[in-house]
């Protein structure tokens, strides 16, 4: 098992090291450092001196090396656009975006998986070949029409839920919430569907294939050979079997839904983290966007891990295998 | 019947047809099949890939699954008709008075749940036992099957036995609730030869002294042989023969079940190679007129071409085939 | 286990062998949801190719727009003018025009974007498959990395890159190669895992070692023999990420990342339409945003057919 996590550990450090080569390349060479930082009107001593105090002229290596040290202390310098430390930007912007993303997957999930496993069991049923046909729909549309949708609907027509920010918030230890307040639940509903629906579907539809494919399975025959009640089998033995692959489906979706944050954030103006890349990303902001890559590298890695650690609770194949290997 | 004793059979299949409903219309997998299972008794059904040897067990436990469905005639077991129960009342039989053993014990077994649960479970489904007993009692089960050191082993992972000891752990829970019946479902194809002859003891051992009858399913000659007591040929979808495993191994009338016999080495004393029965069996949807078998048969003759022979009767065993019909005609 | 399982068969015939087979061209006409995807697939199609005959001005030509007809409503509504069937945005753009032409420039970019990544996917994977060692083993892990990251969030990374990189150069000009681009590079790791999958497999037949041995370049005569088992699943990515790309390009412009006002896509449309939602002009939003919905709604439920058809084991 240890030896299993340290190989992990590794894997996912060289997955970090790839993010921040990119993240270095993107913020050394794509456009000049020294031209975001200084106007127009600055001499060539200037910019000259500047790169010198910089460090861009040392060897390459060194520049990456430095960059990471930097990186590993959340130190991912200043934004061109706001003249702020991006870490400080990330701290004001982190809350929003994660309250968003985990609501949106409890969502997901908690309506995702009964719905599978309805359609999977009862899959000649009228209302499971309905859902089969709303899921198609649902990964259909893209996101911001969703969002627009929902918009028109419940703010411009019938006026019951606003249409943008998080309403009002708590700050409790430097996290500021919108959970706590009336305001901020009601805010959060709209986004969070919108957020959650793709993720939704695509949790439905694999819960029902994987749910139909072990159904399939002869321990599942088996297990009905024996006499066992179907709650028992379809509920008990067929379930568990089927959230064994699905749980690192949703443990990467988790991931996806901080990056589709973009576009609900967009679309409902919620101050968080996909709001502040993609202004980065429209003015060229390029260490808000390396910070960015960063702090999602880190994110999906963890999150890579804890699914891993998961997997390997639930599988007791995986354990034997690992401590094998 | 002139073949079952006074007693009343354990299981009774009369005229069971199986039917898979296709786009292009209805396939019949079982046409018309009738045999009895007395306590005790070991009924061996051999045959071919898709002659409806698993089909005929998947029938009798209740579990064909779709489009299959069972479209005439009945199964009594002890009496009791079951092929026209309701599903909660089949689901009751299974385990309880038919135990089932399936062909791979690698994908029997759940892996997510261990052994003593999966034996336990299925005890407290079908006995009035407190969690104490039933573990108890699955102990002493994997100790029936010959698992070493069992009060270790039952909290293990399937995952952690080997085939052979899988499929005895398989045994122990068909055998959990006592059954009448155990229908065994190719038990030891997917086992090592090594291991095939011990799982084959076993379940014979475990039978014999429970007086639990079985329906083992095999296209292996040699497990028959060493096992049965009665023989049922099926090609096809029908028996060609049925008889006392003695006689047919010996003395095998119907064609196919002769080309059968002498494909096992060990029996046939004068032959230097192997027989092969020319060409396979035809396919469901494309059966030949009169006898299934014509096509192949080396001994066919014009009436087979057209005309299906039905069981009959000879001495202890019932031959459907045309060649004693006729003999009998000439006579 | 079974001796008569045609399975030898059935993965060696062709793609095209299987196309010819007439389940599938039967799985097609009974079902009429698949029959109608493909209707309005083709329909919009022909509609944004014949746009320029279908509407009587560009919309995007500054001397045919006049801002008297701006904010018009679609013709069963008060107020509407009959030369504008779907109403005109703020403008005075006829909308109907409008997104027409925005299809064709939607579906010009995820055509032209998939079809790229499809060359570079199978290309790296026929390449990753046949080359093996350190080339493969890199080819590989840039897969990896890049499928943990979102399409959207890999697009829009791109998109900012180059844009930093073009600091100075208008987005109008470039908006159209960028997404292209930015399509490309997101969408060809599936097309490459799979390729090299079948690859690998080629690569040890029997018949590739005996080409080696005669002197022939067996990597051309594996390629004849790769890319037929491939073609099906290469077809049904090819369309899956069809539907993804019309997606992707679609939120980038939404997002304003993409195509500018002056040569919109339908996503460019919904953003511009998206500010008059407030002000009761729902048709300047609607109408793109259905056009979109329902392209991309018929080409995943063909995808979904396809994949059904060319996989019969998930029938």
């Amino acid at each position: 098992m240890l030896a299993f996590i340290v190989r992990r550990m590794i894997q996912a450090a060289i997955v970090l090291l790839t993010v921040a080569l990119i993240a270095f390349v993107m913020f050394r060479f794509v456009g000049d450092p020294v031209n975001q930082i200084v106007g127009i009107e600055t001499t060539a001593a200037d910019r000259a001196e500047m790169r010198e105090t910089l460090g861009l002229n040392d060897p390459v290596i060194i520049q990456f090396g430095r960059f990471v040290g930097r990186m590993a202390r959340f130190d991912f310098g200043m934004s061109y656009q706001f003249r702020q430390p991006v870490s400080e930007l990330f701290a004001e912007r982190l809350p929003a975006t994660l309250e968003l993303a985990v609501i949106s997957m409890v969502l997901a999930v908690g309506v995702g998986i009964p719905m599978g496993v309805f359609s999977a069991l009862y899959r000649d049923s009228l209302s499971a070949k309905l859902m089969q046909v709303l899921s198609l729909v649902g990964i259909s549309l893209p996101t911001f029409l969703i969002g627009i949708l929902l918009i028109y609907v419940f703010s411009v027509q019938l006026g019951w839920l606003p249409s943008y920010g998080r309403g009002e918030t708590v700050t409790i230890g430097g996290w500021s919430t919108g959970l706590l307040t009336g305001s901020g639940l009601l805010a959060l509903i709209m986004p969070s569907v919108t957020l959650g629906l793709f993720q939704m579907t695509l949790i439905m539809r694999l819960v029902r294939a994987e749910m139909m494919e072990v159904l399939r399975t002869d321990y599942i025959k088996f297990a009905h050979a024996r006499g066992l009640p179907d709650r028992v089998v379809h509920f008990g033995h067929a379930l568990k079997n089927t959230l064994v692959p699905v749980i690192t489906v949703v443990g990467l979706e988790l991931g996806s839904v901080i990056a589709f944050a973009i576009i609900t954030e967009t679309v409902f103006q919620w101050p968080g983290m996909g709001l502040l890349f993609l202004q980065a990303v429209q003015n060229a902001d390029i260490p808000i966007m390396a910070g960015y890559l960063m702090l999602i590298g880190v994110l999906f890695v963890i999150i890579n891990l804890a699914v891993d650690l998961l997997y390997a609770a639930v599988d007791p194949r995986i354990k034997t295998t690992a401590s094998a290997g | 019947m002139t073949d079952i004793p006074t007693n009343e059979p354990v299981l009774s299949v009369r005229d069971l047809h199986v039917d898979f409903s296709t786009r292009r219309g209805a396939l019949k997998a079982i046409d018309g099949i009738s045999f009895d299972i007395a306590p005790g008794e070991v009924l061996g059904v051999v045959g071919e890939s898709g002659a409806g040897k698993s089909v005929t067990g998947s029938a009798v436990v209740g579990l064909i699954e779709p489009p299959g469905h069972i479209s005439g005639g009945e199964i009594r077991l002890a009496g009791r008709r079951i092929d026209n129960l309701g599903a909660e009342e089949m689901r009751r039989v299974r385990g309880k008075e038919i135990g089932m053993i399936f062909q791979d014990p690698l994908t029997s077994l759940n892996p997510l749940y261990r052994i003593g649960d999966q034996l336990t479970e299925t005890i407290r489904t079908h006995l009035p036992l407190s969690a104490r007993a039933a573990r108890a009692r699955a102990i002493d089960l994997l100790a029936d099957v010959g698992i070493p050191a069992p009060e270790q082993r039952i909290d293990s992972y399937p995952h952690e036995f080997s085939g052979g000891m899988r499929q005895r752990v398989v045994i122990a829970l068909a055998l959990a609730a006592e059954p009448k019946l155990v229908v065994a479902d190719e038990p030891t194809t997917a086992l090592d030869v090594s291991v095939q002859a011990q799982i084959i003891a076993l379940i014979k051992k475990l039978c014999a002294e429970r007086g639990t009858a079985v329906m083992l399913v095999t296209h292996d000659m040699g497990v028959i042989a060493e096992t049965a007591d009665q023989v049922a040929v099926m090609y096809a979808g029908r028996i060609v023969e049925k008889g006392p495993v003695a006689d047919i191994i010996g003395r095998p009338m119907h064609p196919y079940a002769r080309g059968l016999m002498s494909a096992i080495p060990s029996l046939v004393s004068d032959a230097d190679r192997l027989v092969q029965i020319p060409g396979s069996m035809p396919r469901l949807a494309s059966l030949p007129d009169g006898c299934a078998f014509h096509p192949r048969c080396d001994r066919c003759f014009d009436i087979c071409t057209t005309l299906r022979p039905e069981p009959e009767p000879r001495g202890a065993r019932r031959v459907a085939c045309h060649l004693y019909t006729h003999e009998e005609m000439a006579s | 286990m079974t001796p008569d399982t045609p399975s030898q068969n059935t993965t060696k015939a062709g793609f095209m062998a299987r196309l010819r087979d007439h389940d599938m061209t039967a799985s097609f006409l009974s079902s009429k949801v698949t029959v109608g995807a493909a209707i309005v697939t083709v329909l919009l199609m022909a509609g944004a190719l014949l746009a320029p005959l279908l509407v009587a001005s560009d919309p995007f030509d500054p001397t045919t727009v006049f801002i008297m007809d701006s904010h018009l409503p679609p013709f069963w509504i008060d107020g509407a003018d009959p030369r504008f069937v779907l109403g005109t945005d703020d403008q005075g753009r006829d909308l109907l025009a409008a997104i027409l032409y925005g299809l064709r420039v939607s579906l010009s970019i995820s055509i032209l974007g998939v079809l790229f990544a499809t060359i570079l996917g199978v290309g790296l994977g026929l390449v990753a498959g046949y080359v093996g060692g350190t080339v493969d083993a890199f080819i590989m892990r840039v897969a990896d990395v890049q499928l943990t990251f979102p399409v959207i969030l890999v697009a829009l990374l791109i998109d900012g890159m180059v844009h930093g990189a073009l600091k100075g150069v208008g987005q109008e000009d470039t908006a159209f190669g960028v997404l292209v681009f930015s399509i490309t590079l997101s969408f060809w790791v599936k097309y490459a895992r799979v390729v090299r999958g079948s690859t690998l497999v080629e690569r040890n037949k029997d018949y590739v070692h005996a080409a080696r041995l005669v002197g022939l370049p067996s990597f051309i005569i594996m390629l004849r023999h790769v890319l037929p088992n491939v073609l099906g699943p290469v077809l049904v990515i090819l369309t899956i990420n069809f539907g993804l790309a019309i997606i992707a390009e679609a939120t980038l412009s939404f997002l304003g990342v993409g195509l500018p006002p002056t040569e919109p896509s339908l996503g460019t449309l919904i953003r511009i339409g998206q500010q008059f939602l407030f002000s009761g002009e729902w048709w300047i939003v609607l109408f793109p945003g259905l056009t979109l919905a329902a392209l991309v709604l018929a080409v995943n439920l063909l995808g979904d057919w396809l994949r059904d058809a060319l996989n019969p084991k998930l029938r």
